[in-house]
């Protein structure tokens, strides 16, 4: 019989669902833009005046121009690698803090978990929108401060699922057979449990990417984002003024390359809760 | 019941203090002293000395986390740096316009939300499941601000249908002047409440009881409305009491795009002005309330609920 593996099945039941697959093309599509906007290839030069002031979107400039003449559309891009790079940068701070202190609280239990529970209740007690805020605005406004504000409230609820989930699994035959063959703790946890609970992971960090997303727009809007480069939250911001001017265009290309990215992670999100997590199948 | 009950309000203290913990480290610690910029570059170390006596920062560490421990409980928050106004005087205010605006917001979109969710929950799988379902996607993927923006610019400025912005005391005066916001507040609320509801609601439906009250030969309606809501209804009023918290703190952005002298526009104008304290201030009273509601999201659960059991 050949084997198949559970990866492999997953992937599997994804690549049926084209729906996800058009997803995972669109976050590559961005990822890619994103990247080549970082290494200086595209839309390098938005800053430069490339025709009359706020022009309506034409065939030469897709989006239009802003108030200084600039491309919107090259704006729109640069604001990928923001938008993308707040998303990047909070899974990095939120996947190890939220798996490493789940993990220990959900095996080790006792003192561990009181302390680690205690620590993500304050986290999650505190509005997050208030501890957004606060953080950047004492870290000062820039993009360090959105990824540091954005890491220290999304940690908690990866860190409260992996807890469960480890809960769950340490009781299982598969753990005390590794303690029968002599396994310590350490080994127990990283090399047996953390891999059944990466579906997890992904499931979570797929939707937290678009929460990141979304609130670095807002944080932009406030003032308290990226400064002197365009994001989407800036661009949205240019537009609260030029609205009653008729200039739709900043919004509608900010919006519209927002709304495709969070749409995509969204269904992601949904198709790899159901093809990583089989047990909720047939429920729709 | 009496004994969880007191177990969970013992278990505040520690949260509290925890919550005390971080805003003290942020506000007190890491944001430094504020004298410098309060007085501006012509300051005298004499007169920094005198505000920082004033402002309670001359104090020890310890004595300052106190400090902030203590407003907690006392919600005595001092005065605001921009407009020299108790802070507590100014929330008193705030709240009014913030309330008027959030609470029929929050009750009608609840509502709406949970009806829509019963026909889809009814219609599963079929085409207008499919269709609501792929809205709340795609309404939740739109940015807040924009959905703030396009409807005001529209609705307000073009059409004249709503006043543009500001705030009138007292009912039926406010009226025209949230109409808007709690539409617009309505919409962004409905696509992630109905997906929850739904989700809940379909976790129901294929139970035994339910399939029991099937062969029984009860009407699907009847099922959905007498057995299936029933229980579904323990999720959801924790998922609806969880949110009372946030509609004191206002509705930030609507508050700011709209004019309205709330919670929310107070917390923003501080933000602007960097007036730490308030923004201090809403971040302690929005957790103690948050902790609050959270025991007694807890505690209504156990009510509903009585196969939960109380360790």
């Amino acid at each position: 019989m050949k084997q198949h593996s559970l990866w492999r099945d997953s992937w599997g039941r994804l690549y049926q669902d084209k729906w996800a697959i058009l997803a995972l093309a669109i976050v590559v599509v961005y990822s890619l833009t994103a990247l080549l906007s970082f290494m200086g290839i595209i839309a390098s030069d938005w800053a430069r005046e490339v025709g009359g002031s706020n022009l309506p979107p034409s065939a030469d400039h897709w989006f239009g121009t802003d108030i200084f003449g600039r491309d919107v559309l090259q704006k729109v891009i640069r604001g990928t690698r923001v938008a993308m790079s707040v998303g990047l940068a909070t899974s990095l701070i939120a996947i190890p803090v939220g798996v490493v202190l789940g993990a220990l609280a959900g095996y080790f239990g006792g003192w561990i978990d009181d302390l680690i529970t205690w620590l993500y209740t304050t986290f999650s007690s505190i509005p997050n929108i208030m501890l957004l805020i606060s953080i950047t605005m004492i870290l000062g406004k820039g993009l360090f401060a959105v990824y540091v504000a954005l890491g220290a409230t999304s940690w908690v609820t990866l860190c409260r699922l992996i807890r469960g989930e480890v809960m769950k699994h340490k009781e299982r035959e598969y753990v005390q057979a590794a303690s029968a063959i002599g396994g310590g703790h350490m080994r127990k946890l990283f090399r047996h449990i953390l891999p059944n609970v990466t579906h997890i992971i992904i499931i979570n960090t797929s939707l937290q990417f678009q929460v990141a997303i979304k609130s670095e727009v807002i944080l932009s809007y406030l003032g308290l984002g990226v400064q002197g480069e365009p994001s989407w939250g800036t661009m949205i911001d240019d537009a609260k003024l030029e609205l009653s001017r008729g200039v739709w265009w900043q919004l509608a290309g900010a919006t519209l390359a927002m709304f495709i990215i969070v749409l995509a992670f969204n269904i992601l999100g949904d198709a790899l809760r159901d093809s990583l997590d089989p047990k909720l199948k047939g429920k729709t | 019941m009496t004994k969880y009950i007191l177990r969970r309000l013992f278990y505040m203290i520690p949260v509290l203090m925890g919550v005390s913990l971080i805003i003290f480290l942020l506000f007190n610690l890491i944001a430094g002293d504020p004298t410098a910029v309060l007085l501006g570059k012509n300051a005298t170390a004499r007169q920094m000395a005198e505000l920082r006596e004033q402002l309670g920062l001359n104090k020890s560490l310890f004595a300052q986390y106190l400090d902030v421990l203590k407003s907690a409980f006392t919600f005595d928050f001092g005065r605001s740096w921009a407009t020299k106004q108790e802070i507590t005087y100014m929330i008193k205010q705030g709240a009014y316009p913030s309330l008027c605006l959030t609470i029929p917001a929050f009750v009608i979109s609840t509502v709406l939300s949970l009806l829509i969710s019963l026909v889809v929950a009814f219609y599963r799988g079929k085409g207008i499941d499919l269709f609501i379902r792929f809205m709340c996607i795609a309404g939740m993927s739109i940015s807040a601000l924009a959905y703030i923006l396009a409807f005001q610019y529209f609705f307000a400025f073009k059409m004249g249908w709503f006043e543009i912005s500001g705030f009138e005391y007292g009912f039926p005066d406010f009226i025209p002047y949230i109409a808007l916001p709690a539409i617009i507040w309505i919409l962004l609320s409905l696509g992630p409440d109905v997906r929850f509801f739904r989700t809940v609601i379909l976790d129901e439906i294929y139970q035994d009881y339910v399939r029991t009250a099937r062969a029984k030969g009860l009407s699907e309606i009847s099922i959905l409305l007498k057995h299936v809501l029933r229980n579904a209804m323990i999720p959801i009023i924790t998922y609806v009491v969880i949110q009372i918290p946030y509609l004191i703190l206002g509705a930030l952005l609507l508050e700011s795009f709209f004019s309205i002298p709330g919670l929310g526009g107070i917390t923003l104008n501080a933000l602007n002005s960097s007036d730490f304290p308030v923004i201090k201030a809403m971040a302690i009273l929005s957790s103690v309330i948050y902790i609050v509601f959270s025991l007694v999201s807890d505690v209504l659960y156990t009510f509903a609920d009585p196969r939960v059991k109380l360790k």
